[in-house]
């Protein structure tokens, strides 16, 4: 399984970068971690003319953490992203679901953004920025402009980004005080495509009452499917009602067959998910609101 | 239909530089094995599941049938002929898994062992739990992994008992510290 | 003293080489060599209507391109006619085989339709991309529901698509299940799976056109019958063809069929272009052009008393053998035998009928048929147990053949064509250690206290016997060098199973020699031309006794020249770390090397060992010739090994799992083995196999099925959806032995290679039944359709539920 040929660019900058995009149109696809593109290629299921290999492009290799975000370069790899202290302190959510991408030695070549552009309804990723009201940053030779997550994932493989464009960065957005987080799913085996995987978002107040609860899933829609799941959330300390919180999931998933996982099951997976993934995220909600507290 | 134009690229491989002139498609699995005759990298899939073709790049591995070759510019590879010793002899990783029956046919072996090279640089003294995972991302048909995971933690063990001088994974001298951690 | 090897975990002399990146597989071969890729149908099953190359002729870099047009354009008589029928056998009426490349019909997605040679893969890719071939789409028939119904046919020629129909009973099965107190009918199934091993196929060819003579290297378990296959395709003498096997990365049984198309074709080609041609498959093309195996539905009937006695048991069955029959009946027919395992059945009928669908070709998968008559043996087994409430332990225990009942006469015949005859094993002991080992009387504690911390857990488990070590023959040739160096040859193969260590350590102890002097080669028709193959776990019995003997041969011949130069009586002699020496007077001694070169009676003296050796040579006496009638020159020795029947290993494995009582995720707690392979030669080589075995095992009964559409489309024709199971997914394997040595060879070994893989489905079936109180009558079976099985709460009685719609 050999790919085709194709004409090599390596641009070192940014702008050279778009340059050769805004040249090749169509014809030109970005190389970055590869670790999709790459074996779609050899399986020549993928055969772009001219491939723009950004991974000599410094600039894009970063990783900055600030009061409101954490912003992340294109070529910034899954790995680094995960393994980041900083990171984490700011968004334990991230570190949380990318290590349920693929497996290590696939997140060391991998890129956060490359995953995002990608838009498999299966990735993780995608479901962490929806969660978080992330943006992603996408410039072409002459221009620049933000997508909101909500608008990103148009379909599945099928992203907002527009033939000439490099999506330079995608910044993930700090979660309020008093939150917390989880990502769980179910796999067959280890590092493979979820079945059904849930991040969770549950923000309490210093009473430690959820304030908001939210719920991205995956492999059960087109993309990531964003769920309120805030009315869902019974009396002011406990945890959810369970049936509601079953239908307000139902109402926005569209579970399919496949060869690994029925309809019907996954479907139920979503609401098995879904409820342990909030409890967790409750729970390490509370936890840090004490923290918060005590300090 | 014209001849494939060549890209040059030069990357060291286990601390030896190399400049290529390379198809830009030339995946770097073919190119170590193909080009620089360096075989013992094996290709078990080609879609980077099973973690045969698994290498070093800048010390984290990485599966080479998934990289092209011509986007290394600059890096610092290391396959399992690299895992040995200045001598040549078998590293502590190497000598672990025949110490504990770690391969039968050893075609999934040198993913393995690049793997976890790397691997105990990062952890030393994985617990038997840790050690499983650590492999969990490389298949192998022949051992079912018991004597994988035995081999892990006597590396580990090999690995602290080895008291001097030793050449890290990339191909540089490193003095003294036990755990190999890059600096 | 020299320490016994046979018996010792010996660390493996094959691994240094192997560990550093030194290991030369096929693919590590010929890098100058022209490299080849194939057109092969994307239809299940098409009629060919034109092969149009011209699109490819202007690729840079290619070589020529083949189709069977220029099969038929040579002299070669064998090339253009269908591969050979391996394995005939009279009930197989109607076997079919394909062609090397595919005449005017395709019968599976996959087929080879066209050879392209190139300078190297890559080019050959992209000429075979512009290649364009015209079919006219036929039916495809995808299942063995639909290759049973028949509504079409895979070949015109084959009604109801049935490749061959075979009964074998013992008396009228029938009537004593009518007859019997309780009587049951299951319909099981199971789905197949594939070896699949980390290594495909390979091929590399070299014609010297100077001699005249063809090398070959390929990733093969029999280089010397491949080695006839190709001398008789290609209308070659077989003395002019050599087949080498190099290292191989696996093997598991699909490299036990012969001669693939490609080892044919790539010879062929190298003959013509006056060039090394190489072949390395890749992993898409081991999916779709390789051999599957697995996929049986059964329908059984059986009868017995209020204890649980067996009295009839009658078990039809539909084998699934793909678009062609090569490997002729074998797995079916060890489905039928093997399927008793270490019972007695009552009366027995089994009968079958070999099916071909438009999918790939079935040959054997480790197992080879035993995995599927094992798990309908262990169901019912269950199943009994259920109905009368009895424990399952102590039903299958009532059905053993007793110890003292061997040799056990089953009344079949067997897949060597001899009868069925079970020649030692003690079941109730192995079971007994089963029970100890896994703890199987304090499960209903565990279970109680999982029960309480809201856990749901199951024990289950299954057994199995395993005719190994089947004949014909194996071979073994010993020469003892001038420098003590022993050389070592036997012509099967090895794909990891350390058998040039095995090997060694027999050598090591019949001749006392040091293990480190010892270079055993396998595979090599240059080093020995008589072999079968390694399959059937079979190279330890057969090689192993075959080595022993002519270990035996050779110590006998060194004894005897090295009294005749230390002027003592042979009876005096020992051999202890090379050296021959003199019970009790161990300065009277002389090194194995120079007995060697005083066997060789040679005018020149070439070496240092050799003008050494002439302060030995004894006064040669005149009157006799140097050589003696009879006698050669050479410390060597050639014998072989040939069995009057197999040799049966049993095994026991018990399984503890969990599941999740939300999910349906299966989990499993313990693994527990109790095998018997008679005396072990490396209990670690041997431990190996069954941790080897048990994860081929778990991947079946939870991971492994090939999914195919119905227009015969192979859905998931890689390892992102074909799911091999990682180290997460495969248990630690607690093993016990038991050693009943067997008769029938000189070492009193058994084979072991696949005894791992045998029970596990049907154990872990039977895990599961426990834990959830449901019944489970096909494998694997994944979470999702536990959910639905724990959903529906019946018993599946159809053999195929079609849980999963496929996006299409």
């Amino acid at each position: 399984m050999k790919p085709s040929p194709f004409t090599y660019h390596r641009p070192r900058s940014i702008d050279e970068a778009l340059a050769m995009l805004s040249a090749h149109g169509d014809a030109g696809k970005v190389l970055a971690g590869g670790q999709s593109l790459v074996p779609l290629m050899s399986m020549r299921l993928a055969a772009p003319a001219d491939l723009i290999d950004i991974n000599h492009i410094a600039e894009l290799d970063s990783v900055d953490v600030t009061d409101s975000h954490v912003r992340v370069g294109a070529i910034a790899r899954h790995s680094r992203l995960e393994a980041d202290q900083a990171v984490y302190d700011a968004i334990p959510l991230l570190r949380q679901g990318l290590v349920n991408v693929a497996h290590p030695t696939i997140r060391n070549r991998g890129t956060t953004v490359g995953s995002l552009v990608h838009a498999d309804p299966a990735a993780e990723m995608p479901a962490v920025l929806t969660l978080l009201d992330g943006v992603v940053e996408l410039r072409t030779a002459n221009d620049t402009r933000e997508v909101a997550a909500a608008d990103f994932f148009e379909g599945p493989m099928q992203s907002a980004i527009r033939p000439g464009e490099l999506a330079v960065a995608a910044s993930f957005v700090r979660p309020p005080r008093g939150s917390g987080s989880a990502f769980l799913e179910l796999s067959r085996r280890q590092g493979d495509y979820a079945m059904c995987g849930v991040g969770a978002l549950v923000t309490t107040d210093d009473e430690n009452a959820i304030t908001s609860a939210r719920v991205a899933l995956i492999s059960v829609g087109d993309g990531p499917v964003l769920v309120e799941v805030t009315e869902a959330i019974s009396g002011s300390g406990g945890g959810f009602d369970e049936p509601a919180l079953r239908d307000l999931v139902d109402e926005r998933i569209e579970a399919e067959p496949d060869i690994h996982a029925s309809a019907e099951y996954r479907r139920h997976l979503a609401h098995v998910l879904t409820l342990r993934a909030l409890d967790e995220a409750h729970q390490r909600a509370r936890r840090a609101g004490r923290r918060h507290r005590v300090a | 239909m014209a001849t494939e134009t060549l890209v040059h690229v030069s990357f060291h491989v286990n601390g030896t530089l190399h400049e290529l002139e390379l198809p830009a498609r030339r995946l770097l699995s073919d190119a170590l094995r193909h080009d620089l005759k360096l075989t013992g990298t094996h290709v078990g899939c080609e879609h980077g599941v099973c973690g045969a073709c698994t290498v070093l790049v800048d010390r984290a591995p990485v599966r080479s049938c998934l990289v092209f070759a011509v986007s290394l510019e600059g890096a610092r590879i290391t396959t399992v002929e690299g895992c040995c010793t200045d001598g040549g002899d078998m590293g502590p990783v190497q000598q672990a898994f025949q110490d504990c029956h770690a391969l039968q046919c050893g075609f999934c072996t040198p993913g393995f062992i690049t793997t976890i090279t790397a691997y105990l640089a990062q952890n030393a003294d994985p617990t038997a739990e840790e050690a499983r995972e650590a492999i969990s991302g490389n298949l192998c048909r022949c051992t079912g992994y018991q004597n994988i995971v035995a081999a892990v933690q006597r590396a580990a063990a090999l690995r602290k008992a080895t008291d001097r001088t030793r050449r890290d994974p990339s191909g540089e001298v490193s003095t003294g510290s036990t755990t190999g951690v890059e600096s | 003293m020299t320490t016994k090897m046979f018996g010792q975990p010996i660390r493996r002399t094959e691994d240094p080489r192997l560990v550093t990146g030194n290991g030369r597989y096929l693919d590590d071969l010929g890098h100058d060599a022209l490299e080849v890729a194939f057109v092969r149908s994307p239809h299940a099953h098409a009629r060919l209507t034109d092969i149009d190359v011209t699109g490819a002729l202007d690729v840079e870099g290619l070589v020529a391109i083949y189709t069977h047009e220029d099969l038929e354009a040579e002299d070669i008589a064998g090339m253009a006619e269908p591969l050979p029928m391996l394995i005939p056998h009279p009930t197989l009426t109607h076997g079919r085989t394909q062609c090397a490349l595919a005449r005017t019909e395709v019968n599976y997605v996959g087929e080879a339709i066209a050879m392209v040679v190139a300078t190297d893969r890559y080019i050959a890719e992209d000429a075979a991309e512009r290649i364009s071939v015209v079919y006219e789409l036929l039916p495809a028939v995808v299942g063995v529901e639909a290759a049973r119904a028949a509504e079409h046919l895979v070949h015109d020629d084959v009604p109801g698509n049935v490749a061959a129909r075979m009964v074998q009973q013992t008396g009228d099965a029938d009537a004593a299940v009518d007859g019997a107190p309780h009587s049951l009918g299951l319909d099981l199934a199971i789905e197949r799976s594939a070896s699949m091993p980390m290594e495909g196929k390979g091929v590399l060819a070299k014609w010297d056109s100077d001699d005249s003579s063809l090398l070959v290297h390929t990733s093969t378990q029999t280089s010397t019958s491949v080695r006839q296959a190709i001398a008789a395709k290609l209308g070659l003498p077989v003395d002019r063809v050599e087949v080498v096997t190099p290292d191989v990365g696996g093997g598991f049984g699909v490299k036990i069929m012969h001669p693939w198309p490609e080892e044919v074709l790539v010879p062929w080609a190298a003959i013509r272009l006056g060039r090394p041609v190489k072949w390395t498959e890749d992993r898409r093309e081991h999916f779709v052009s390789s051999a599957h195996e697995r996929g049986q539905l059964h329908q059984v009937r059986v009868g017995y008393d209020d204890e649980g006695h067996l009295l009839g048991l009658s078990v039809r069955f539909w084998h699934d053998n793909g678009a062609y029959t090569p490997y002729g009946l074998i797995v079916p027919i060890i489905t039928s035998t093997q399927l008793l395992g270490p019972y007695k059945p009552g009366v027995y009928r089994v009968e079958f009928a070999s099916l071909y669908t438009n999918t790939v070709i079935v040959t054997p998968y480790r197992g080879a048929g035993r995995p599927q008559g094992c798990f309908v043996m262990e169901r019912v087994m269950d199943a009994i147990a259920a109905d009368l409430g009895l424990d399952r332990t102590l039903v299958r225990e009532r059905n053993f053949i007793q110890p003292g009942e061997m040799p056990y006469e089953q009344g079949l015949v067997f897949q060597d064509g001899r009868q069925l005859t079970y020649d030692s094993g003690d079941f109730p002991a192995s079971l007994a250690k089963l029970k100890t080992l896994v703890g199987w009387d304090d499960f209903p504690a565990f279970r109680e206290q999982a029960q309480a911390e809201g856990r749901t857990v199951g024990i289950g488990l299954a057994c199995y016997v395993e005719g190994t070590g089947v004949g014909p023959y194996e071979g073994g040739h010993i020469r003892v060098e001038n420098d003590g160096t022993v050389v070592v040859s036997t012509g099967l193969t090895s794909q990891g199973q350390g058998h040039q260590t095995m090997l060694a350590q027999i050598v090591a102890d019949e001749l006392g020699m040091p293990m480190d002097r010892i270079r055993v080669t396998t595979g090599d028709t240059r080093r020995f031309k008589y072999a079968v193959g390694t399959f059937a776990s079979r190279t330890a019995v057969m090689s192993g006794s075959a080595m022993a003997l002519t270990a035996r041969k050779v110590r006998e011949k060194a004894l005897r020249i090295a009294a005749d130069a230390l002027e003592a009586s042979v009876d005096d002699l020992e051999i202890v770390d090379g050296q021959v020496r003199i019970k009790g007077a161990p300065a009277s001694r002389i090194d194995m090397g120079t007995v060697a070169v005083l066997s060789n009676p040679l005018r020149y003296a070439f070496d240092e060992a050799a003008r050494r050796a002439t302060q030995f040579a004894p006064a040669a006496d005149p009157t006799k010739p140097p050589v003696a009638a009879g006698d050669a020159p050479g410390l060597e020795a050639t014998d072989f090994y040939s069995p009057t029947q197999s040799t049966f290993a049993n095994g026991m494995h018990a399984v503890v799992v969990e599941i999740d009582r939300d999910t349906c995720d299966i989990k499993i707690l313990r693994y527990c083995v109790v095998h018997d392979c008679g005396t072990i030669i490396n209990p670690m080589i041997v431990e190996g196999q069954i941790h080897g075995g048990v994860a081929q095992g778990v991947g079946g009964a939870l991971y492994e099925r090939m999914e195919y559409a119905e227009d015969g489309q192979l859905l998931n024709a890689s390892f992102m959806d074909f799911l091999m199971p990682y180290a997460s997914e495969v248990p630690t394997v607690e093993i016990d032995h038991l050693q009943t040595p067997s008769p029938l060879n000189p070492l009193g070994v058994k084979g072991a290679g696949e005894a791992g893989v045998i029970p596990g489905s049907a154990a872990i079936a039977s895990a599961i039944e426990d834990a959830l109180g449901l019944t489970i009558r096909r494998m694997p079976i994944s979470p999702s359709e536990l959910f639905h099985l724990r959903l529906t709460s019946a018993e599946s009685a159809g053999p195929v539920e079609t849980l999963r719609k496929v996006r299409s």
